[in-house]
């Protein structure tokens, strides 16, 4: 790893992009990272798009604004970037994963990105294993799977004592969720 | 007498204007903002205690269940229990103060 | 060592105050420090503290209740933010000129208006001058520090005054951070129990508290608080000193940030300390000699150890994120210039307000502001004495 990877999830309201940086972050934490997990406030309203920050690295972050130049940009939701320029900043070298049943050459195309790019479909994941599209948990799989960060049984392990905590009152769908995370590490492309 | 205080400076006194003596209001004496003097006239006073209900200063002097004067260092003369005294020939009369006696205690 | 682990700035708060387990938490809700509240009363319903939790109509409530509950001999706490502090402000100083060790940590965001709920230090700016201690932090793990050594700085017998604890609204309130925890027993240890020396309901010792104090008598208990608070540095570093040998973290009055053989200097407070150490280790590698100042002691103001600390710099940019309309900077600024005026410092000091309604500041504004304290320092002359960072124009 870098010496600190600075995510930035593109998502809208009521997507879990929040808690998605923050189920990252809490798991890095665990592995003994420093970690930031931060949403970019603003109104808070359904289907509006949000932004939320990851910093992780072996030494403490000091650094306390947002992040303008990210390694990794995730985007929850393929239709925010008809509006939103989701790979402004990008560091050179950076990479994108974007949920979208799209090829990545095609979301290439039309996002004018010539650098690494991953699709998954987390819509259709997340419908299959939970009943309904709740991309985030999808996205946090296929992320550790891009930046290789942990291996999946070890992140699987991990995150299942975050679930455990989060969801303390459904664990009816923690399995849903490991599922998820299973199935998106497994079918994240960038072909 | 009024005394003359010297008033302590902010290394003597507890901090936070806080009175960490219980009831040392007894020892401000008010009687020197009285101009009528209530005066009690023993031979008509049935002792109802009227006034020692309806003095707002606890000036009204009471022992055994008997009314026994007046505190002057401490009443005003506002005269409500000269006004409450229900005897027919008062037991409780207002006068003016006097220079002589008004710091007679 | 220590036991680390990833919470918001808000919930390490809350957790800390759930580890001192006040006698009284009397608060009102109001963003950004909603969910101190909201997570302190959850520990109080769940049984997991046994605090008498009041829940009022108003922040002017909440102060209110804490100033009656730490009178009457409880340790009480409140929180707040903002407006809600604004709120509050006539019992704020009510409780610090009744010498009630009330402590409150406040979540800092600008006051309104335009209404915005963002981080800026408007707020507790306000009430700068009312005779509490004010400590801040550049990130989460600070103000649960702080406000873990908050309760023995105000209880301490020579001191008797409240301490609020600022953290930055959102900023550092809603991000998740890694916090090294302390233990239970040793955070019980370490705050210990409050034994007020005087209070209410002592029926042994019955006393009065904020009787009426007029022109006679009330300059002297002014002068009390004016003189506890300058022996209130020292007990701040001694309780800092006994909370190192507890945890390995030391805290001064102050964070130096490679300012020792600085020759350019910021001074910030809150969380663009941290993020302006970024922008400092880049200009370091460019060879640029730059240090940092974070204000954790705010008031009462430790100037002869700031004037120490700077007296080597050629240049000082004071970073206020509030302004005191006084057409002379920001209240920080004020503060600096006068402390090095009085020791007779040549520095040249120029002021930068910055992040007003939270308005962003990253590593490279930093850097752009602290080129133009090296302009300053090139030319020896100040060209703009206050300079409004990030303002469009």
């Amino acid at each position: 790893m870098a010496q600190m990877l600075e995510i930035r999830w593109h998502g809208r309201g009521g997507q879990g992009s929040k808690t998605a940086s923050i189920l990252l972050g809490k798991v890095c934490s665990a592995a003994d990272k420093y970690i930031q997990a931060f949403p970019e406030y603003g109104p808070e309203r359904m289907g509006a798009p949000v932004i939320a920050y990851n910093r992780i690295s072996d030494h403490r972050v000091t650094v306390h604004c947002q992040i303008e130049e990210p390694d990794l940009v995730v985007v929850l939701d393929p239709t925010l970037t008809a509006t939103i320029n989701v790979t402004e900043g990008l560091k050179e070298g950076g990479k994108v994963i974007i949920n979208t049943d799209l090829p990545a050459g095609k979301m290439k195309e039309k996002l004018n990105f010539n650098g690494e790019l991953y699709t998954i479909d987390a819509n259709g994941i997340s419908e299959k294993e939970l009943g309904k599209a709740f991309p985030n948990t999808p996205m946090l799989g296929a992320v550790i799977k891009v930046t290789g960060m942990f291996t999946m049984d070890k992140f699987m392990e991990m995150i299942r004592k975050e679930f455990s905590t989060k969801f303390a009152h459904k664990p009816e769908v923690i399995e849903g969720n490991m599922n998820c995370i299973r199935r998106a590490f497994e079918e994240v492309k960038s072909e | 007498m009024g005394t003359p205080i010297k008033k302590p400076g902010w290394m003597e006194i507890p901090i936070g204007g806080r009175i960490e003596e219980a009831g040392n209001a007894h020892k401000y004496h008010v009687g020197g903002w009285r101009i009528r003097r209530p005066v009690w006239v023993k031979e008509n006073c049935i002792h109802c205690l009227f006034c020692w209900v309806s003095c707002p200063d606890s000036a009204v002097e009471v022992h055994d269940g008997k009314m026994h004067g007046f505190d002057y260092n401490h009443c005003k003369g506002c005269g409500i229990c000269a006004q409450e005294c229900p005897t027919k020939d008062k037991a409780i009369e207002m006068e003016p103060e006097d220079i002589e006696n008004q710091f007679d205690n | 060592m220590g036991n680390r682990i990833a919470l918001t700035g808000n919930e390490a708060v809350a957790l800390a105050m759930k580890q001192i387990a006040p006698d009284v938490v009397a608060a009102y809700p109001i963003t950004p420090q909603t969910e101190i509240v909201q997570i302190f009363s959850q520990f109080v319903a769940d049984g997991d503290v046994d605090t008498e939790f009041v829940t009022v109509e108003s922040e002017h409530s909440a102060m209110s209740a804490a100033v009656g509950a730490s009178a009457a001999g409880a340790r009480s706490m409140t929180a707040t933010s903002s407006n809600g502090l604004e709120l509050m402000f006539e019992i704020v100083n009510i409780a610090s000129s009744l010498r009630l060790p009330i402590v409150m940590p406040i979540v800092n965001r600008t006051i309104s208006g335009p209404i915005n709920i963002h981080c800026d230090h408007s707020d507790v700016m306000a009430i700068r001058d009312s005779g509490w201690i004010l400590l801040f932090g550049e990130n989460a793990q600070n103000a649960y520090d702080n406000l873990l050594m908050a309760n023995r700085i105000a209880e301490h017998q020579d001191v008797m005054l409240p301490v609020a604890v600022n953290l930055d609204g959102f900023i550092i309130s809603h991000a998740v951070e890694n916090i090294d925890i302390v233990a239970n027993e040793d955070v019980r240890d370490f705050v210990g129990d409050y034994y007020p020396e005087k209070y209410l309901l002592d029926e042994e010792h019955p006393l009065t508290m904020g009787p009426v104090d007029l022109q006679d008598f009330l300059f002297e208990h002014k002068r009390q608080q004016i003189e506890t608070l300058k022996i209130v540095p020292q007990i701040v570093q001694e309780i800092s000193d006994e909370f190192a040998e507890l945890t390995g973290r030391q805290y001064e009055f102050f964070e130096k940030y490679k300012l020792d053989d600085a020759e350019i200097a910021i001074v910030a407070i809150g969380s663009t300390a941290g993020t302006t150490k970024a922008a400092i280790d880049n200009l370091r590698e460019r060879g640029l000699k730059v240090g940092l100042l974070s204000i954790r002691l705010y008031r009462p103001f430790p100037a002869d150890a700031i004037v120490k600390a700077l007296s080597h710099v050629k240049a000082i940019g004071v970073m206020d994120r509030s302004e005191s309309y006084s057409n002379t900077g920001g209240p920080l600024f004020s503060d600096i210039r006068a402390a090095m005026y009085d020791a007779g410092e040549t520095a040249k000091i120029i002021n930068i307000i910055y992040g007003l309604g939270g308005r962003d500041i990253t590593v490279k504004d930093l850097e752009n502001v602290i080129g133009r304290v090296k302009e300053v320092q090139d030319s020896n002359q100040i060209a703009e004495k206050v300079i409004y960072y990030g303002v469009r124009e």
